[in-house]
Formats: structure tokens, sequence, C-alpha cells
């Protein structure tokens, strides 16, 4: 095994790893500051932070000879007998004249920054700056340029890492930011008329160290050491990418992405990272009703969560006696504990209840960028998983056609529709379309109960009897398994409004489970009813397993 | 000193020079001839290699090992490109060359081409030179009219194509990678190294970078001989296994304040007091020089008690300049002021910087701001430590930035204030009674506004 020596300590790094200095030295738990490298673009060396000193150590005599000058640490890989020094007067030496000069044509109008608290400037300066500003000049004012629909550039704060222009041109391929001018009068810029406007522009701004990229979506919302950091998953299409949900006080304030490399490496985008605004609409369900009693009356009345436990069974039941079936739509906006805990109770109600797949939203086409990332047309993130829940109950696992012709004909009399879907295409939900047209709705008229638990309301809403709302998908806790076959764990980031039992809740009391839902205890019962989850029955690693080689190596 | 007859020069100034029938009555292309039907690429490359031919554009790198770099049965493309970004100030003899005799330097594009084995050499001209653009396209059509460019030249089965490709003026462009990446298309920003051009440079190709006057010298050392240059120059010091020596002739350009300022042609390891005195008549209007630039301003600054150094590429290096770079020499006389002249080459180096590396991009702008305080009657003493710290922390030597271009914007710094510490101090008490001595830093920021 290869071994490098970071400021005395050795460390073995994998034979076939290509390391640079930065990630070599971190393994040693040296953190080596820089601006402009980043893992997922290319390497260009030129913001000097994170000079270093190195040498090699003579296999054989075991002397050690240093390079004379200092070296990028993005730029040099990390070989076997690589001496790779942090910590030297001259390193911390070149670090501060680095950040010296960074902050010379700076506003340091970190008050009113957006960034600041998680700025690399100012974290930097802190570790590794001079107490003492020696320039003589008074920085620019910080002027502001409009380069897209989603981002604003502060000229003056940039630091010229290029981490953004980077970006556009080999991830995103589309090339919009550029640099324009020379010298120290060089700035981040776009071609008049070519507007930073992609379906990832939102990821140059996490990009940026420092505060010259602006999210206008987040923009003087709040200032980040008030925001809490949950991990979880994007709920937007079957990519499933890895967030970070960022809220305050049940508030969600962004969505930034969480690094994985077996789902969206380091990127999100932007149709995803938007995609939350919904949750806090004013017109969601927030109240369950009872829209018609068992009688087909007119009742609409709100109902407590405590009696519905009851009242739904007892409906249902009422609904499917005498040769009647119940029909039940999984949405695959559901968690794999939501949607097995929804089939258990159906089938403890009508041991013949038909559980298909929900409506499955789909727009376009799946969308690849150069950086290979894809944006998936399926948007809805845990079909595949509630297709393993189902076959573990039913192996000819029925589609929403399916569920359709059976309610339309009337072989089934009572139906549960799960539904939860965000509106489509980031849009508010009075301008979006529904998830179901009036004539889909039509088809559901026969029955004699009709369960729909959603979001927003919907044409299927007014016909339902049982109006119950849903939960978003920051308000869930669980497991989604993403096109691929990966499986991911997370934790709800914030409650649900006021009112609102999320389905794992209501399940869980209509299993007659106590004390408060646990969806570890069900992924495990889930797990052991169905070949492809078996997986699930380990905790999960908060960058999740793919399902495929957990059964590889089980079987 | 024998009188020295000039080589690279040989034809300016006669009428026509320009024309392919004046250059072949020169005996032009004729060794590019007998060389392509004679001998193979790598014995070209083994001739220019023991002609000791040292690269002209500043660095002083041997050409014949420059091109050894190139990898071993590459299937190709491998490209030459031709450096003739002359961008240095005080340097001009590439225009000379390009517009007086451009032939000569398309022989020698040639003949480096063949023992490349690149079939695509790019000339890069600076934008300011239309002239010399026009000059080299007809000389260009001149030669692909007489068969000596395009496919199969002369039935060898070697082909080449030379196109020009223009800047659009900025010094970094005549950076080798600079250069590599305007060629491009792309904004010149140098490349990191590893890899080097002679792996990975033109297209993500083998390349090689040389500059005009030296393909000039590779047309020479095929039409007479390397022994012939070896009799030129400063040889190899036998001492020291490391000194390829300094051959052959080279085009010093005399400017400033000299009586007769011009390009001549001289043999390396002439003093620049001989160069002032034997061909520039000496400074002008009778009086004293003060100092010189040695070879472009980025090698720094010798004083009037050093003009005694000779100018070969380790010359200037024993009296603490850079290096011969491209052989201008500017004189300053004795009525400059030495912070004047500071202010002026920081200035230029603010300019073109280009903007990558911060070291550079911030300290270059820096310097010349804390000049311009200076010379505003503004100045500490404390400005020059800070000017000195620079100075000697930017740059590729130190390795604070990616390109030399920093270590050029350092070198006049720290020769300037090293050489003539004493003028300094004198201008900046002279000029700020008050506040020469204050210490402490520049006050606190003001807050900018909201926006």
């Amino acid at each position: 095994m290869p071994t490098v020596i970071v400021d005395g300590r050795e460390i073995e790094i994998g034979t076939d790893e290509r390391l640079n200095c930065i990630e070599a030295a971190r393994r040693a738990g040296a953190e080596i500051p820089h601006y402009c490298w980043h893992p997922g673009l290319s390497v260009v060396a030129s913001c000097r932070m994170c000079l270093i000193e190195v040498g090699s150590r003579d296999a054989e005599t075991g002397k050690t000879s240093m390079v004379p000058k200092l070296v990028p640490a993005c730029q040099t890989p990390a070989k076997d007998g690589t001496v790779i020094v942090t910590e030297s007067s001259k390193v911390k030496e070149s670090r501060a004249r680095v950040e010296e000069a960074l902050l010379i044509d700076h506003p340091v109008d970190c008050p009113i920054c957006d960034k600041a608290g998680e700025c690399r400037l100012q974290d930097y300066h802190f570790e590794h700056g001079q107490a003492q500003r020696r320039a003589d000049i008074h920085p620019f004012t910080s002027r502001k340029r409009d380069v897209g629909p989603t981002v604003s550039l502060f000229v003056d704060r940039c630091i010229m890492c290029t981490r953004c222009v980077r970006f556009t041109r080999e991830v995103a391929g589309t090339g919009e930011l550029m640099v324009s001018s020379r010298g120290s009068k060089e700035e981040i810029d776009i071609f008049p008329g070519y507007p930073l406007d992609n379906k990832l522009s939102g990821n140059v701004v996490d990009l940026c160290p420092v505060g010259a990229l602006g999210d206008k979506d987040f923009l003087y919302q709040q200032r980040v050491w008030f925001l809490k950091r949950e991990d979880g998953v994007c709920g937007g299409c079957s990519a499933g990418c890895s967030i970070h949900t960022e809220h305050n006080q049940d508030t969600i304030y962004r969505l930034k992405p969480r690094e994985n490399q077996h789902v969206n490496k380091w990127w999100i985008c932007d149709e995803g990272r938007y995609g939350w605004h919904h949750l806090h609409d004013p017109s969601r369900l927030v109240e369950p009703k009872r829209q018609r009693d068992g009688k087909g009356n007119a009742a609409a009345e709100p109902v407590e969560w405590a009696d519905i436990i009851g009242l739904l069974r007892s409906d249902l039941a009422a609904a499917t006696a005498n040769g009647g079936r119940l029909a039940v739509a999984v949405s695959p906006m559901l968690t794999v504990e939501e949607a097995w805990m929804l089939c258990s109770v159906a089938r403890s109600i009508d041991p013949q209840a038909m559980l298909a797949v929900g409506f499955v939203p789909t727009s376009g086409e799946d969308e690849s960028f150069p950086g290979g990332f894809t944006i998936r047309s399926e948007k809805c993130p845990n079909r595949v998983g509630v297709e393993h829940v189902i076959a573990g109950f039913d192996p000819t696992v029925p589609r929403w056609e399916t569920l359709l012709d059976a309610v339309e004909s009337g072989s089934c009399t009572a139906a549960w529709i799960s539904a939860a879907y965000p509106p489509a295409g980031n849009r508010p939900p009075s301008e979006a379309a529904s998830w179901i047209d009036e004539a889909t709705a039509a088809r559901f008229e026969k029955l004699r109960c009709l369960i729909v638990q959603d979001l927003f309301t919907s044409p299927l809403a007014d016909r339902a009897d049982w109006l119950l709302p849903a939960a978003g998908f920051a308000e869930r806790s669980g497991t989604w398994v993403n096109h691929a076959q990966w499986a991911q764990s997370f934790e709800r980031a914030i409650r649900a409004p006021s009112g609102v039992w999320p389905e794992g809740r209501l399940l869980w009391n209509m299993l007659g489970r106590h004390r408060l839902y646990d969806p570890a205890v069900i992924r495990r019962e889930a797990a052991a009813t169905s070949s492809a989850l078996a997986a699930l029955a380990e905790d999960l690693p908060p960058i999740g397993i793919d399902l495929r080689l957990q059964q590889l190596a089980t079987s | 000193m024998p009188p020295f007859e000039p080589v690279l020069l040989e034809a300016i100034g006669t009428p026509d020079s320009h024309t392919l029938e004046s250059y072949c009555s020169r005996g032009g292309y004729a060794p590019f001839e007998k060389l392509l039907a004679e001998q193979q690429p790598t014995d070209v490359i083994e001739l220019v290699k023991s002609s000791g031919l040292r690269g002209r554009g500043g660095a002083g790198f041997p050409t014949g090992v420059k091109w050894g770099f190139l990898p071993k049965d590459h299937p190709g493309p491998i490209y030459l490109c031709v450096n003739a970004d002359e961008s240095e100030p005080g340097t001009f003899n590439n225009r000379i060359l390009m517009e007086d005799d451009p032939h000569q330097v398309i022989e020698g594009t040639m003949i480096s081409s063949y023992a490349t084995r690149a079939t695509t050499a790019y000339i890069y001209l600076r934008y300011e030179y239309p002239h010399a653009w026009d000059r080299l396209q007809a000389a260009i059509d001149e030669a692909s009219a007489a068969g000596l460019l395009g496919s199969n030249i002369k039935g060898s089965g070697f082909s080449l194509d030379i196109y020009l490709h223009r800047g659009a003026a900025a010094y970094i462009c005549g950076e080798e990678t600079g250069l590599i990446e305007s060629i491009e298309g792309k904004r010149a920003w140098p490349r990191i190294k590893p890899p080097f051009p002679a792996i990975e440079g033109l297209f993500r190709k083998p390349t090689v970078v040389n500059n005009i006057e030296t393909m000039a010298c590779v047309a020479q050392i095929a039409r007479r001989g390397t022994d012939w240059f070896r009799s030129i120059g400063v040889p190899a010091d036998p001492e020291n296994p490391r000194d390829p020596g300094s051959y052959g002739p080279k085009l010093y350009c005399l400017s400033g304040h000299v009586e007769k300022p011009g390009c001549y042609e001289a043999p390396l390891g002439i003093t620049l007091r001989q160069l002032i005195d034997e061909y520039g008549g000496g400074v002008w209007k009778g009086r004293k020089a003060k100092a010189a630039i040695p070879g472009g301003i980025s090698m720094g600054l010798m004083t009037e008690a050093e003009f005694d150094t000779p100018l070969d590429f380790k010359g200037p290096g024993t009296v603490g300049c850079m290096g011969l770079g491209t052989g201008a020499v500017v004189v300053i006389d004795e009525t400059v002021s030495i912070v004047d002249f500071l202010h002026n080459s920081c200035r230029f180096f603010a300019h073109e910087s280009c903007g990558q590396c911060t070291p550079c991009r911030e300290g270059t702008s820096w310097n010349q701001r804390i000049l311009e305080r200076i010379r505003a009657g503004k100045g500490r003493l404390k400005d020059l430590e800070i000017l000195l710290e620079n100075g000697n922390t930017m740059g590729m030597m130190p390795g604070s930035t990616i390109c030399g271009l920093a270590d050029g914007a350092a070198w006049p710094i720290k020769n300037a204030i090293n050489k003539f510490r004493d003028e300094f101090e004198e201008t900046i008490k002279r000029t700020n009674p008050e506040g020469w001595m204050v210490t402490d830093p520049v006050p606190a920021l003001q807050i900018v506004g909201a926006h």
C-alpha cells in the first residue's frame, strides 16, 4: 500500500486511488484550505490558497528530499513516499498573503452578505489571515448584477476561483458564465442576452466559496446560522438525489445537494432545489374531512384524528361487505414503510384487497448533462420501492390503470387513493393542472366509499367521502428506492402543518401499534416480506445502499 | 574584437528583401530542400542540439533538447507554434525579421517542423503587427506557389501547412501555454504543468513552441552549419556540466536614452557597455546612464556600474537580474526617477496580469497603487517593505503562481529597490515630510452601503 507522510504522520492510501494532496492530507486529519479546487470540477490551481510544501521519501534510503518551492496541493498527486507539510511557517505565511490579497478588492460587506456564516473567505481569514490590513485601497462598493432567473452576482465579492464558470462548462454543458476583463479588474459575467438559465443553475451558488453568487430564492430570507440542517432525499423525480433540507421553525428555506457519489455526486437540479415551496402553500389541505357520511349524505365536517382511526376501518368494512372489494392506490410518493403499512391495513380490512401502484406522474424525457447528472422524467421518488412492497403481497403488482378499470366496472366497491402529489413543474398549486383530470375522476362514481389522501384539492378530492391531508416529502420519515434500486432512508426535516397526521402516523395507529411511529420497526418487517427489500433489515448508511448488490451478496 | 558581419539581419535594408527571389538569391531554401532529401528528422534534431542553440524567446532553453521531449513514434498530429507575440517592452527584433526577411523565418519554421514531424505550424502574431502579418502571409503564399509548402513537399512525403494566428493584444499570450490556449480560441490563461506542451499542448497534442528569432537561427544553422554557429558567442563553462553555453548571434534591441536606437546583431556575450557605446552611439545628449534593462523589463534592472556584464544567457543573472530575456536593452539616463520607472513597470504588469492566480492578480495591482501613492507624495518607508515582500513572494520561482509573468513583475521591483534604495527613501522623505515614517496600518475600511 502506498504510504503518504502528512505532517510527519504516515497514512496508507489505496493502490488505485488517485488522490491529490488535499484529499490525502484530509485522510490524515489535516485540512488544507482551498477555494478553486472542487472534486467535481477540473483543476486550475489558480487561487493558490492550498500551497504547501511537498517532498518525497526515498523508499530505500529513507531520506527525504523536499521541493524547494511551494506547490499547490490540489495539483500535486499523492504517491508512495510523498511528504506533505501543511503547517510550516512558509506555508502559513503564504496563506496569510493570499488572504490579504483576496481582501484587497473585497468589499467586506459581511453584515449585508447572505454568505456570512458559511463563507470560506471569512472562515479562512479567521484561521489563516493576518489581523492587520496593510493595503491602502478603499474597496469597491458591492455591485449587484442580474445574471439569470435564479442567480444574482455580487461582482466585487468575487475572488475569481472560477468554479461557477467551470461548472457551467463542464457539468451543465451550457457555458453561460465567463471571465471578462483582466488582472484585478476581472469579473465573472454573462454574454449579453445569454443569461445563466439552465436546469442546474442553482449549483453555482453552492459552489461559490464566497458571497458572490446569491440564490434569488434564498437571498435575504434567513441568516444561515439560524438554519438547521437535516439529511434528506429529494422527492422531485426518481433520481432520488441526496439533499440537505435547511429549515427553521418548521419552515424550509432552501435545499442543498448532499454529496452522494452513487446518486447525484455533488449536484441537484433546480426543479428539486426549488421544489419545496408547495409545502408552505396556503391552499394545502390541512384538515381531515368526512365529506359524506356512510349513507351518502353531505357532511364536510372536520373530524378528530383519534376518531378517524376507527371510522375509516368501519366505513371501509361496510363498503366492502356483501361481496364488495377494496382497491388501494399506493402512491409512489409514499415511503416503503408507509406503503407497507397501507397494504397491511388494507389486507386487514379486506383480505382480497387490490393493492395497485398509484398514479406515476411523468414529464418529458430523461435529461442528461455532460457532467453525468440526469434529471428523470418520472416525477416521483419511490415507484420502485412501492412495487417491491406490493410484490410481497401480490406478485402481479397491479397498475393504476387496472385499479381504474376495477373501480369503474364496480368490481371494487371501495377505494383508498393515496396521492400526496406536488403540483407539476414547481408552479403554485393554483396554476398547475391537478394530477388527475375530471374524466378520470368520474370513473370513481360507482364507489360506495372513497378515501383520498392528498396535498391539494383535485377533481377526485371533490368526490371523496373522506378527504385526508397528506404529508409533504420533507415531512415524512422512511425509505425511498430510486430508479436504479438505490435505497436511502431519511428522517423528516420539518413537522407537517398543524392538524396533519402524516401517512406513517395514521397507518401506524390503524395497525394498532403503540407509542410513536417508528419507521425502523416497519422497515424490518417489510424487509421480511419481500426478498427485493431484504437488505432493508439492517440500518442504512447515510448515503444508502444498492438493493441489487445486497441481494447478490445475500443470495 | 573583429567586426561582426550580421547574418540574421544580412538582408535588412536591401531592396525587396522580403521576397522569395531575394531570399533564394542569398541561398535560401536550398538547405531545407537538402535536409528534406538527405536527412531524417532525428538528424535535424541532432544538428540543432549539437549547435547549442538556445531559445531566443527569453528563457534560453536549448531548442534541440526541447524538441527531444516530444514523444517518439507519436501517431500525430504534432504541432509547432511559432511565438511572434513579441510583447516584452523594448523588444522588436521579431518584427524586423518578419517584416523584412519573412522567408528566413519561414524556412526555419519548415526545418523545425520537419525535425519535430509537425505537419501544421502556427505563427502567433501579436495584434499590433499588421505589416508583419501582410509580409508573412505574402511569403507563405509565395512559398506555397513555389511548392515549398503544402502536401508532399518536393516529393519527399513531408507535408506542412503554416497558418498565421493573430492575438488580441495581451502580454500573457506570449507565455507558451497561454499562447496555446489562445490559438485554441480560449482566454489566454496559462495552463498548469504537467502536462508540458511537448506531451499535451495545442488541441491536447504534442506541441513545440519556439520564438521567431529561434526559427531564423535554425535556418542559418542549416545553411552555415554548427561549426559556424558555435564559433560565435560564449562557450560552455567546462567546470559546469549543466552550462549549455551561449552560442550564436543575437539580435539586441537597443532603445531608450541612446543616440542610435535600433536592432543590432551581435555575438552573444557582448557587454552592455559595448552595445551602448559601439552600436548605440552612447547615451544621448551627452548625459550619463543611470541604469538599463538588460533584456525586456521583466528581467530587472542593471545599474551603470554593472554595464560591463556580458549579455549572454548567464551574465545578467550574476548581477541579480533574472536573465538575458529577449535581449531588449532599454537605457535610462541620469535624469530619470527610478520611482517613475518602477511605477511604469508596475502599471504595465498590473495591466497585463491575466488574473488567474491570486498573488499576481492582486499583487501587481497593489504594487501599482502603492507606487501611485508614493508618486502622489503620500509614500511611507514601510511601503518599500511591502513592495519587496510582494516582489519576493510572487512568481513561479517561489511557487505562488502558475506562469512566469509574476516573476517578471517582481524582478524590476526587487532590483530597483535593492539597487536604488537611497533614491526611493530620499524621494519618499522629500515628498512626504509629514508622514514618511508612519508605520500604522492604513485606516480601517469604509463600510459600503447597501445596494
